[in-house]
């Protein structure tokens, strides 16, 4: 680990955030692909706090990894949860056709 | 360079790979499989910075349960994938300028930020288990969070099941609480009758022999 430094791996993470952003900019219409690309988010999220941690030999931002990855697995279960059931009613997971609320 | 840091390159190379095939792949069960292959590499770049538990929590959770959950709704789903990819090219090129300017700014940033972290790795003792350390934190000082945690992922399960969850309209089962609450009245009516009949009008049988 002796050439690698902390903006290694916080630099991984930022392209990793700025590719995320970039599928939910192209794929805003595909519901499932906005899942995976906010899963992709908090990957990249987790890798940076992974990092501190490491470099700054502070075991809590691990810890905090883990809260993260908690709440990430309870958000993609239910919305898929909520996926399955708007193609149920929908026969489509097209954002576009939700549009049921619009005044 | 030594064997880390080739390594480094080849699992962030990888991994960025992945996530870029991710969201522009034209299959949604190759895109969750891609996911995958991405998470893979964000577990091993976690071995390399030696958080042990957490790169094995992310294969076992991640790609044990996350991903296959997302495999099953992908291909229950029948989706339409060409009219979802509609104008996708088309804005493909302002969303790579936008996704770069947003990745040099952060790289900018953080490296003009954090320059005099990189020699400062604290050396850690070789008998401390990561494992260890990590769950005398969780089990002492995160005692509190942890729970709040364990409840989250209890919701999260009673909402998934409460969403899905639906009555099936060919089935023939019976809710108990009816049954015990039927009353005589509701199943038996006695129908008040003469106890004596008229005796029945001879049907003509030429008649019946005009039908068959």
């Amino acid at each position: 680990m002796s050439s690698l430094s902390l903006g290694h791996f916080l630099s991984v993470g930022a392209i990793l955030f700025a590719i995320s952003v970039v599928g939910i900019f192209l794929n805003r219409k595909n519901l499932i692909v906005l899942l995976m690309a906010i899963e992709l988010m908090l990957l990249a999220v987790n890798m940076n706090f992974v990092a501190f941690s490491h470099y700054l030999g502070d075991l809590h931002g691990q810890v905090f990894v883990f809260f993260i990855l908690t709440v990430a697995a309870a958000e993609s279960a239910i919305g898929l949860a909520i996926l399955v059931l708007l193609f149920r009613n929908k026969s489509s997971i097209s954002v576009e056709e939700l549009n049921t609320l619009k005044g | 360079m030594d064997f880390t840091t080739g390594f480094f390159y080849l699992f962030a190379a990888v991994l960025l790979f992945a996530a870029f095939r991710v969201v522009t792949s034209r299959n949604a069960v190759h895109a969750v499989l891609y996911l995958m292959l991405s998470f893979s590499q964000a577990a091993a770049l976690w071995l390399l910075l030696k958080a042990e538990f957490l790169g094995i929590t992310l294969v076992l959770v991640y790609l044990g349960a996350v991903m296959v959950l997302f495999l099953f709704v992908v291909m229950m789903l029948d989706i339409n994938i060409e009219t979802l990819r509609r104008g996708f090219w088309h804005h493909f090129p302002l969303a790579a300028i936008l996704g770069l300017v947003v990745a040099g700014e952060l790289i900018a940033v953080l490296w003009a930020g954090f320059p005099t972290i990189a020699t400062n790795v604290p050396a850690v003792a070789p008998d401390v288990s990561n494992t260890g350390e990590l769950g005398k934190l969780l089990y002492s000082a995160y005692l509190y969070p942890i729970q709040v945690a364990g409840f989250i992922l209890l919701v999260a399960m009673i909402a998934a099941i409460a969403l899905t969850l639906r009555q099936r309209k060919d089935s023939k089962a019976i809710n108990p609480g009816d049954q015990v609450h039927v009353r005589a009245r509701d199943r038996l009516v006695v129908v008040p009758m003469a106890a004596t009949k008229p005796a029945p009008v001879a049907v003509p049988q030429n008649a019946e022999e005009g039908k068959a």
